[in-house]
């Protein structure tokens, strides 16, 4: 532990009083759990819960040269987007290794990036030296509250805090109008397999956010929901973490990724090795897998075949849905298909294990 | 919630002392922390046990934690229960939730155990 004090999220004192364990997470004081990660995943698959997602950051791109600066710096296709759209998109580096993921919002007037928040200051540097003059970048991330309401029931809670017609917003729709009195930006998105949203608002409204979003909530059952059953959430529909199954060292075209990875919009940075890569047919592959012994694999333990090591978890849980162990893997080729059964080496047991096709979780709301 | 009579460990393990047996299980401190508990693995009956050495493992939704032993000895029973369903630590720490029964070898590795004045310091209770 350094002695760099951690930050807080504007819904600091809020989580506090829900009772929330609260652990470091990408700089901030995070709530990981209020009451049970388990009870907190169940609620969002079957009615609705709410997150404190502020330590994520959001950067504003205007100016007359933002849409060539995107289509240079992202894979995906930015010419896709028309007013009010949002994109899942990748940020990569010259050799094809991954920078961030990010959603990119095309609003009328500017571009709205939304970025991990362990990776803000990385993301801005990035962005800021491939900058020219005519691209004005500003990291809003400091006043900017991000709360997610998610799960079946996440229109029900919304349609009471706003006089917008919900049904008119698509999956990975946006809208800049009122919610809870406030004009605020937020989607039709999330990072669970339900249906939801996620609203951006100024830091100052933090509160005022929570205690209505809660009330709000309250008949449809809603709790607070932390980073621990966001990531078992997450791993369930196959999500990329970054940090855990994708990373500098690693290409979208090995993590699954290739759907956002558009090469005839043009040139863009990293086209050159992922596009090798893709031809090449990558060496190893992100794939998902689900235990057959009981067992929970965690990050970073190896996959072996026959006593021999071919590869290694890049996340892992015991899913509450599913209630046995799952996770992700990057596994040599030749060793990827549905259906191989391999191994993972949990303190020295192979535990067996079977691959499986994504996601796990099949009966979300959305997805 | 930390009971009067019963001793702990540095490592969050309580122990009942009944004669040359003792029973041992995780602080209710301890599956706060823990989170979610989702199984748990323990010797078999007979196996021996070294004090201050693991013996099994706690694994949580989160984490997974090493189980220490806070004596030596054999073991002499196993909760069968918690094997079956962990959730009992998370829901009954000291009662239901027991791990194991260590019959014990070295009545003075009794002296090391904290009293519950001492748990409580240590997670600052």
């Amino acid at each position: 532990m350094t002695t760099t004090e951690l930050k807080k999220t504007p819904f600091y004192a809020r989580n506090l009083a829900a009772g929330a364990k609260m652990v470091e997470f990408a700089g901030y004081t995070m709530p990981v759990q209020y009451t049970s990660i388990v009870g907190e995943h169940k609620a969002v698959r079957s009615a609705v819960g709410m997150f404190d997602l502020s330590h994520m950051g959001e950067f504003i791109v205007s100016g007359t040269g933002a849409f060539d600066f995107l289509q240079r710096m992202t894979t995906n296709d930015v010419a896709a987007l028309t007013d009010y759209k949002v994109q899942y998109s990748i940020l990569c580096y010259e050799h094809g290794g991954i920078v961030d993921d990010l959603l990119v919002y095309k609003l009328p007037d500017r571009y709205y990036l939304v970025v991990n928040g362990s990776n803000v200051e990385k993301d801005l540097a990035w962005l800021n030296d491939h900058k020219p003059d005519n691209v004005q970048l500003e990291n809003i991330s400091e006043q900017t509250g991000l709360l997610a309401i998610q799960g079946p029931d996440a229109q029900k809670v919304m349609a009471k805090l706003t006089d917008v017609d919900l049904d008119a917003i698509g999956f990975y729709r946006s809208a800049e109008a009122e919610v809870c009195g406030r004009k605020i930006l937020f989607s039709r998105t999330g990072y669970t397999g339900e249906d939801g949203f996620e609203l951006y608002l100024d830091a100052a409204d933090a509160e005022h956010f929570w205690d209505a979003v809660r009330a709000a909530g309250e008949e449809f059952g809603l709790v607070p929901v932390g980073l621990g059953a966001r990531d078992s959430l997450r791993l369930e529909m196959k999500y990329c973490l970054y940090g855990n199954d994708i990373d500098q060292t690693t290409n979208p075209i090995e993590a699954g990724l290739s759907w956002v990875v558009k090469p005839d919009k043009g040139d863009f940075i990293g086209k050159g090795p992922i596009m090798q890569t893709k031809a090449d047919k990558p060496t190893r592959r992100l794939v998902c897998f689900e235990m057959i012994d009981r067992a929970i694999p965690r990050h970073g333990y190896d996959v072996v075949n026959d006593g021999e090591k071919v590869g290694s978890v890049a996340s892992g849980i015991h899913s509450p849905s599913l209630a046995k162990g799952i996770g992700t893997a990057y596994v040599r080729r030749g060793l990827t298909k549905v259906g191989t059964e391999l191994a993972v080496d949990i303190r020295g047991r192979a535990c067996a294990c079977r691959i499986v096709k994504p996601p796990f979780y099949k009966e979300g709301s959305r997805r | 919630m930390i009971r009067d009579d019963l001793k702990y460990t540095k490592e969050h393990e309580w122990v009942k002392v009944d004669g040359d047996i003792c029973t041992v299980g995780i602080t209710d401190y301890a599956q706060g922390e823990l989170g979610d508990i989702v199984f748990v693995e323990f010797p078999e009956v007979g196996d021996t046990v070294e004090k201050d050495q693991p013996f099994g493992t706690i694994e949580a939704v989160k984490a997974v934690a090493e189980l220490f032993s806070p004596l030596s000895g054999t073991i002499e029973a196993r909760n069968d229960d918690v094997i079956d369903d962990a959730a009992i630590v998370n829901a009954e720490p000291y009662d239901k939730g027991w791990m194991i029964k260590i019959k014990f070898s070295a009545a003075d590795e009794l002296d090391s155990l904290m009293s519950p004045a001492e748990y409580k310091e240590l997670i600052g209770a």
